[in-house]
């Protein structure tokens, strides 16, 4: 056979190839549209007897040290209520991803949960950074995105995220929390402050500013990941600030203590209620100074906020039911602060889903939640802001002292919103969980 | 005789390939994206989901694999030239939108101007030396973006406002189909189509006179200087080919993820590449993408097989890292050549038998 005529048979078998492909799959147009869902009120993720939800969690990596408990947390509640009968006679799946806190891996898991797991929402996906990567993906894919665990105020966005919803109080209103307290009862204080170099620092340094802005005398950022944090602290010192308030996360409080130890520097600390956890900071202290520091007593003195009642408060009735439910359901470990923050975003996830009524739809639980906003009661110390204008969650904190394992109060309930909102006191009593441990939300609508 | 009969309709078949190279080359690619199509058409919005993640690897690592396989130079700051294509990709998508194609365009040509000045600083290096000069790119060019955060986001990154599918394309398509376009699937196919046209370029180019020097320079660098080449114009062209491909991978990742994030782009993704390419086979662009697979497919499929094997989240979490090593090993240790070395020594034993029987009939 000659060149060209082989070439040629080439391409007479790619055509009739191509052909026989176009003519197999040949579907012609499309049908009217308007095939409307069968079966009407169950939705994505519902069977008779299941609902699915998912998340993401750095479960493994640098970020893995106190976040990893989370959803164990979640997870044991959820089967303390599947074991008591479930929502409207259906179990909750829960399904958790790692991400390793890297943005193109939740990206990826995500992607598995909606696509493959084929979830009804997602609840508590953790981080600022890991979940904006996924926000416009479920958004626009329709799943409800409720409770991110994360303070960032991008949750709120209710007309370019309506699917979106914060859940703990947001960095600006905690920071303007310590900022009035800063103003009232340290007004001699000289301010430095020790801020994680993004949202997070950003929106607590707006509300500290908004009080005290005239005294803040020096505010230094640390990018995560970098973990000399010498020149911060030494400029912090430099500046004379006797009061530092930081607003980052536990690694870097353990960083920071250390830091100044080493400079002989001794300020009032006050950290955000993310960097303060004294278990985790004092394990991380001992692994960083390598056994020198052993516990989290030098944080004994140190400020920070409270919103939730927290593991030590032993005779406190939500800590007693976190203690059962732990007892029962949970895994290996103890109960931590981390796994009652867990176990308090399912409560408020299953009083969401018994609004959104015995048949579900993705669409009915955003507007439940749009509507029991204001009834929402919980273990969280303040009430939640969600209406239809807004998707923010949790409106406050109290200001506190950390002293041995638990804390003395040092405010009242303060809550507030965002901007130039009042801060005001908060005196409804906190009520305590119902008797069987289960909330009773009405359906709405 | 057994043999002689099987390798009779393998000569018929060859008798149809075209003879020069760019028209074998083209034919594979035609086949390839026939197949491509069926694939993502047949499958699960999840799977694409995967398979438009597995397409921006491949586009980095077949890259990868014509610097470090053809051309004997090691990289470990590919995750870094990945984000200069993203947050070129991102800047470009964002408000004043432009079209993606001259945003990927953009992203390449972008990453190769770094590339020919990596490259030149790199070109008098070797081994451990250049190893080491990438690998401070790799650990130096996420902290840009955190240092320029007005422009690149800080910590957060930029999000990306990702393309969605043209309605002549979704009908055409659904002409074929009847299946609906899912983002996803619309991002696979952008990836797919993007890295098919790489590879039909670096095939090219590795079959071209550029292949031949650039083995050379890797094999003897004496004798090939000797010859008249220069040595360093060469590994600055290889860098910047290379360069130009991760800067592509780094525009699809930022498509596909929705953001251009410094978190995204740590030491692990360049150190992810090399072992695709190692894992696959250095050197060839068949193994490049089996090792980019292997990255996409084996974590959740170790992950789910240790969630069902009774293994708590983290736990399950916890073994996808440990089982990918384990696999990495003993790909070292069993298959040097990784999977296209192992696979061309088993055909090249079943071709020699063949022979053989020839020679004695």
């Amino acid at each position: 056979m000659s060149k060209r005529s082989r070439r040629g048979s080439a391409f007479v078998a790619v055509t009739a190839i191509a052909a026989l492909v176009v003519t197999a799959c040949g579907a012609g147009g499309r049908p009217g549209e308007g095939d409307g869902e069968g079966g009407g009120a169950s939705d994505v993720g519902v069977t008779a007897d299941t609902i699915k939800i998912g998340a993401h969690f750095p479960l493994t990596g640098v970020a893995a040290p106190g976040y990893s408990e989370i959803p164990t947390g979640t997870k044991a509640y959820f089967d303390y209520v599947n074991a008591n009968g479930g929502v409207h006679g259906r179990k909750i799946e829960y399904v958790y991803k790692d991400d390793a806190y890297n943005p193109t891996n939740t990206s990826q898991v995500v992607n598995e949960l909606v696509l493959q797991e084929e979830i009804f929402a997602m609840v508590g996906g953790l981080g600022t950074p890991t979940h904006s990567a996924v926000l416009d993906f479920l958004n626009s894919s329709g799943v409800p995105d409720l409770f991110v665990s994360s303070g960032s105020l991008l949750w709120n966005q209710p007309e370019k995220n309506p699917q979106t919803f914060g859940w703990q109080p947001d960095y600006e209103v905690e920071g303007k929390i310590i900022g009035q307290y800063l103003r009232d009862h340290l007004s001699e204080a000289k301010i430095g402050l020790f801020l994680q170099d993004d949202d997070f620092g950003d929106d607590g340094e707006k509300g500290v500013r908004a009080f005290v802005g005239d005294r803040i005398v020096a505010a230094e950022r640390y990018a995560p990941g970098n973990t000399d944090v010498g020149p911060q602290i030494a400029a912090l010192q430099a500046s004379g600030a006797d009061v530092v308030v930081g607003f980052n996360v536990p690694s870097y409080t353990a960083l920071s203590q250390l830091t100044s130890m080493r400079l002989n520097y001794g300020p009032q600390w006050i950290y955000s209620n993310v960097g303060s956890d004294p278990a985790l900071v004092g394990s991380l202290l001992n692994r960083f100074s390598e056994g020198k520091v052993t516990d989290a007593s030098v944080l004994d003195g140190v400020i920070t906020t409270e919103y939730l009642p927290g593991v030590e408060e032993k005779d406190n009735p939500w800590t007693r039911l976190w203690q059962r439910v732990w007892d029962e359901h949970g895994g290996q470990g103890e109960l931590t602060n981390y796994r009652i923050y867990g176990m308090s975003e399912a409560y408020t996830f299953v009083q969401a889903l018994q609004a959104a009524g015995p048949e579900p739809t993705r669409a009915g639980l955003v507007e439940a939640l749009e509507k029991i906003g204001p009834e929402l009661t919980g273990p969280a110390l303040v009430p939640y802001r969600y209406s239809a204008d807004s998707h923010a969650g949790l409106s406050g904190v109290k200001v506190v002292r950390i002293k041995g394992a638990g804390t003395e109060d040092l405010s009242p309930v303060l809550v507030t919103g965002n901007g130039d909102t009042e801060i005001t006191e908060h005196t409804a009593e906190h009520a305590p969980p119902p008797p069987n441990g289960i909330p009773d939300m009405k359906p709405v609508g | 005789m057994g043999a002689r009969i099987i390798t009779k309709p393998v000569n018929a078949v060859r008798r149809f390939l075209p003879s020069s190279v760019l028209g074998r080359n083209l034919l594979a690619v035609l086949v390839a994206l026939i197949a491509v199509v069926l694939v993502l058409e047949l499958t699960t919005p999840f799977r694409n989901a995967q398979l438009a993640t597995m397409s921006y690897y491949a586009i980095a690592a077949v890259g990868l694999t014509v610097l470090t396989g053809l051309n004997g130079q090691i990289s470990l700051g590919h995750g870094a030239l990945m984000a200069v294509g993203a947050y070129t990709t991102a800047l470009l998508l964002g408000e004043d939108a432009v079209p993606f194609p001259v945003a990927m365009l953009a992203a390449a040509l972008v990453t190769a101007l770094a590339g020919v000045l990596v490259g030149a600083a790199a070109s008098r290096l070797h081994g451990p030396y250049l190893a080491g000069a990438t690998l401070a790119l790799a650990v130096g060019v996420p902290g840009l973006a955190i240092y320029f955060d007005g422009l690149l986001g800080g910590e957060q990154g930029l999000p990306v406002s990702s393309p969605r599918a043209p309605d002549w394309f979704a009908d055409a398509l659904y002409f074929l189909s009847a299946n609906d376009m899912s983002s996803a699937k619309y991002l696979a196919y952008l990836g797919w189509a993007t890295l098919l046209l790489v590879m039909l370029l670096l095939a090219n180019l590795m079959a071209s006179r550029f292949g031949r020097v650039w083995r050379a320079v890797r094999d003897d660098e004496v004798a090939a200087e000797l010859a008249g080449l220069r040595l360093g114009r060469l590994r600055v062209l290889a860098f910047v080919v290379s360069a130009a491909c991760a800067g592509l991978a780094g525009s699809v990742l930022a498509m596909v993820v929705r953001l251009a994030a410094p978190s995204g782009f740590t030491i692990v993704l360049s150190l992810s590449l090399l072992t695709a390419v190692v894992v696959g086979g250095l050197g060839s662009l068949g193994g490049a993408l089996l090792g980019s697979a292997l990255l996409v497919f084996l974590p959740p499929a170790v992950t789910n097989l240790g969630t069902s094997a009774g293994l708590t989240g983290v736990q399950a979490a916890q073994l996808a890292p440990f089982v990918y090593g384990v696999v990495l090993i003993v790909v070292i240790l069993v298959a040097p050549g990784g999977v296209m070395g192992l696979l061309r020594r088993l055909w090249r034993a079943g071709t020699t038998t063949s022979s053989d029987q020839g020679g004695t009939r």
